[in-house]
């Protein structure tokens, strides 16, 4: 294995350096991108790219890829093994199955050969969140992280009631470093810990049974809890309501209150410009107020974030694909049960979070599906800034991950998508407007919306979504040569380029040639580790005990995952000493 | 009809898979062809030749084809895998998946066919002579589309849950079942001549379960509804609606044979 490599005449899309399309070399030497002039070309791996399209490294933002929710989806969905399968060494060594909630050795391949090489998974539980990091570590290839759940948290709550907005900090801190964590993640603030219950909260003023705090409350302390710590990534956020006609108005007043929460952005690594990441925005995107009167107001999110900033949002676009729902989110599960009859299963987590995983038949016949399948590509259309967008599916639950490159020849193609709402059901002539866009992503938009944006919006962009110089060596090639092929009509070609990259580059290596899989090497797990001032942390352990002794079904010294869990775990430190005293 | 026999060279310890025979596959092929078709023997895969001596005429049309195995099989899985036409005689005994996802032709089994027989049946004719295994005609694990259509005779017994999530077509049990027949079954019928263990019908929303004999017990999500002639069926039966567990709406009958079965 050549430790330098040589990438010759790639035509290069890299919008962190600002490069558009230029035939160019790519050195690699440790791991890492170099200059071409450092490579030794007599002891390197020379490879002639001959003008194919090149970009970093793909990174997902948000999926469901490990952990115990993903995991009861497998058990529970057996028909959905038996759709796909595929035997060991067809595509790399091991065996896999599972349609849209495949098993993570070929989790692991199929990004791959999407030249996507970072993957976060969007949330765990974090009494559960072993079971997280053990799917993490079986699964090749990839760097991940792990957003860790924390807005349904008796602790938090607390604290936050009490105003001890430094004590939750710490914790929050705490909480991250016991969970090998990358982000604060808020999955329908208040609505879960009120599905204990029974109940949910329908608005950002109706109080979480009990702790007498209400969701707007939450997200205000949130996110300057998470700017008190300077986290590399925002709160990443999934809104209350998801999924309900109507639902729209209540995404924006939380962006709202986001906004007016009196803090900047204040990371302590990268230069993130973003105060909340609103995950699959598609989802909280709705108005009318029924499903006869169900329409897309992508109109309405993509103005706000024509005005605004402080907000990133990914897609959870609809793919119409038979798949799978699992989320954080407990009482939208049950109502997914109820609407379709379908077989439910529901966790409760002691004193953090819920969970709930549901199947569900996207179909191009039903309206409501249809307009779904509309909003998500019209948000990405209509959103002047592609670094407020990423591409997502909210793996598997508006489709699985492998339809990322379909949706980009959707964004890339007007005909294509012409094409599509011919197949679907007429209200998305009547209740969505993307009939009406012209607009078409360029090879830059999708190098900037599957990589450079969410690398930066992570805030690791020192490190991963571009080619500069001291990025890790993730390169994607793609089997297309731009200056030869018209996305806007070749969109067939274009879906199958993004589906099987030519090669793909990890840390140097090569990991897949032409659509195979030929390397499998252990992924980083990417974690936040924040110092905090000793005292405030003695104290808010002081209160844990208590917690723990009272309400939780381990002991405190139980609860940490340790590192043994992490074969090759980077540790981004942060200190927010100074911060918090 | 031109006809195509193979004999089993052995009794087969490992679990064979051979989804391969089935008309639709031997037509149009040599027996020389058919022979080197693959089937997997446990993890290894193999030639059909290699395992079963062929013989015959074949012709191109599956229609005029029928396949005769000549000897007991059980431990073949997938024999008639989703087949469309032409017929199959398995001259004993049959292993798991027998006629699985068929979808038209005939299939008999002489001797006794292993679980999964007939399951997801589209269409065609089914008939088991001696005893079948669990899950007759009913879908696959985790799966809530069922059998959508065909007829399956069993002759004698079956297991438990047989019809399980059945959508349509008709299942005829001519002995005895094993406990929740019919269990969530959403439509078409299933009739048992013989006697029917614990629980029949269990989270049925639709279709028909006809016992002819004595019922272990009834769920009490059914709803008696008196005594009543079934059409096709002689006797009279005491029928019962369910299971509402499953909600208000629900509109599965079964019927008991009112001469064996007390009034409840």
């Amino acid at each position: 294995m050549a430790k330098e490599m040589l990438i010759k005449n790639a035509c290069v899309y890299d919008p962190l350096n600002d490069v558009e399309g230029e035939i160019m070399d790519i050195g690699i030497k440790d791991g890492k991108i170099v200059d071409p002039s450092e490579v030794d070309e007599s002891k390197a791996k020379v490879i002639d790219a001959e003008g194919r399209l090149t970009m970093a490294g793909g990174v997902d933002i948000h999926a469901h890829v490990a952990g115990p929710k993903v995991n009861v989806g497998r058990i529970f969905r057996p028909e959905d093994s038996r759709r796909f399968a595929v035997a060991a060494k067809k595509l790399g060594h091991r065996a896999g199955s599972g349609f849209s909630v495949p098993s993570t050795t070929i989790t692991g391949y199929m990004y791959a050969q999407m030249g996507y090489t970072t993957v976060m998974e969007a949330a765990t539980p974090p009494l559960l969140t072993r079971h997280t990091h053990e799917e993490i570590r079986d699964t090749p290839i990839l760097d991940e992280g792990a957003y860790t759940l924390m807005a349904n948290n008796w602790i938090l709550y607390e604290y936050i009631k009490e105003g001890e907005l430094e004590k939750a900090a710490a914790y929050a801190a705490w909480l991250l470093r016991a969970t090998k964590g990358f982000v604060i993640k808020m999955v329908n603030p208040g609505g879960t810990e009120a599905w204990g219950w029974g109940e949910n909260v329908h608005s950002l003023d109706d109080p979480v049974p009990h702790f007498e705090i209400t969701p707007a409350e939450i997200y205000e302390n949130y996110v300057k809890i998470n700017e008190m710590l300077g986290l590399p990534h925002s709160i990443h956020i999934h809104p209350n309501l998801l999924g309900e006609p109507g639902n729209y108005e209540l995404t924006l007043e939380t962006w709202d209150v986001i906004k007016n929460a009196g803090v900047e952005p204040d990371p302590q690594l990268g230069e993130r410009e973003q105060l909340a990441h609103n995950t699959h925005v598609q989802f909280h995107a709705y108005g009318g107020d029924s499903w006869p009167t169900f329409e897309s107001m992508a109109e309405e999110i993509a103005k706000y974030l024509n005005k605004n900033d402080h907000m990133t949002i990914d897609l959870g676009a609809v793919t119409l694909d038979e798949t799978t729902t699992m989320t954080a989110d407990g009482p939208l599960e049950w109502e997914l049960h109820e609407l379709t009859g379908f077989k439910w299963a529901n966790y409760d987590v002691e004193l953090e979070t819920g969970s709930g995983v549901v199947p569900f038949i996207y179909s191009p016949k039903n309206p409501v599906h249809s307009v779904q399948w509309a909003i998500g590509l019209e948000i990405a259309l209509l959103t002047e800034n592609p670094w407020q967008v990423v591409i997502s599916t909210d793996h598997p639950n508006a489709g699985p991950f492998f339809r990322y490159p379909r949706i980009m020849a959707w964004l890339m193609s007007e005909e294509y998508r012409n094409q599509w709402i011919e197949r679907v059901h007429p209200w998305v002539g009547q209740r969505a407007v993307i009939g009406s866009i012209d607009r078409e992503y360029d090879w830059n938009d999708i190098a900037i919306s599957t990589r450079a944006a969410p690398a930066k919006m992570l805030g690791l962009e020192d490190r991963i979504g571009h080619l500069g110089e001291g990025a890790y060596a993730h390169v994607a090639i793609y089997d297309i040569k731009p200056d030869e092929v018209d996305p806007s009509r070749d969109y067939a070609e274009v879906e199958k380029a993004f589906e099987q990259a030519w090669l793909v580059v990890k840390d140097g290596e090569i990991v897949v040639q032409e659509g195979t899989v030929v390397n499998e090497p252990v992924g980083r797990t990417y974690w936040v580790d924040v110092k905090v001032p000793e005292d405030l942390l003695e104290e808010v352990k002081k209160d844990l005990e208590t917690k723990f002794r009272r309400y939780y079904s381990v002991n405190m010294g139980n609860y940490e995952v340790q590192d043994v869990y992490l074969p090759r775990e980077e540790r981004i430190e942060i200190d927010a000493r100074d911060r918090l005293s | 009809m031109k006809v195509i026999i193979l004999e089993p060279k052995e009794d087969f310890e490992v679990p064979v898979e051979a989804e391969v025979i089935k008309p639709d596959e031997f037509a149009g092929l040599t027996i020389d062809e058919i022979e080197s078709l693959k089937v997997h023997e446990g993890n290894t895969e193999r030639e059909l030749g290699e395992l079963f001596d062929v013989e015959g005429e074949t012709a191109d049309d599956p229609e005029d084809i029928e396949i005769r195995i000549a000897g007991d099989v059980p431990n073949v899985k997938y024999i008639g895998h989703a087949m469309t036409a032409g017929r199959i005689v398995i001259e004993g005994d049959a292993g798991m998946h027998t006629g699985a996802e068929m979808e038209g032709g005939e299939l008999i089994v002489k001797g006794d066919a292993d679980s999964w027989v007939g399951r997801e049946m589209k269409g065609g004719k089914l008939i088991v002579e001696g005893d079948a295994g669990d899950y007759v005609g009913s879908t696959y694990r985790g799966e809530w589309r069922g059998t959508k259509g065909g007829t399956i005779i069993v002759k004698g017994d079956a297991g438990n849950e047989i019809g399980e999530w059945m959508a349509d077509g008709e299942i005829i049990i001519e002995g005895s079942v094993g406990k929740m027949a019919g269990i969530h079954m959403q439509g078409g019928r299933i009739i048992v001549k013989g006697d029917a263990d614990l629980w029949a019908g269990a989270e049925m929303e639709g279709g028909e379960i006809i016992i002819m004999g004595r019922a272990e017990d009834v769920l009490p999500g059914f709803k008696y509804e008196g005594v009543t002639e079934v059409d096709g069926v002689p006797g009279t039966y005491h029928m019962f609606v369910g299971d509402h567990a499953c909600g208000p709406d629900v509109e599965g009958k079964l019927y008991l044979n009112s001469a064996l079965n007390p009034r409840p």
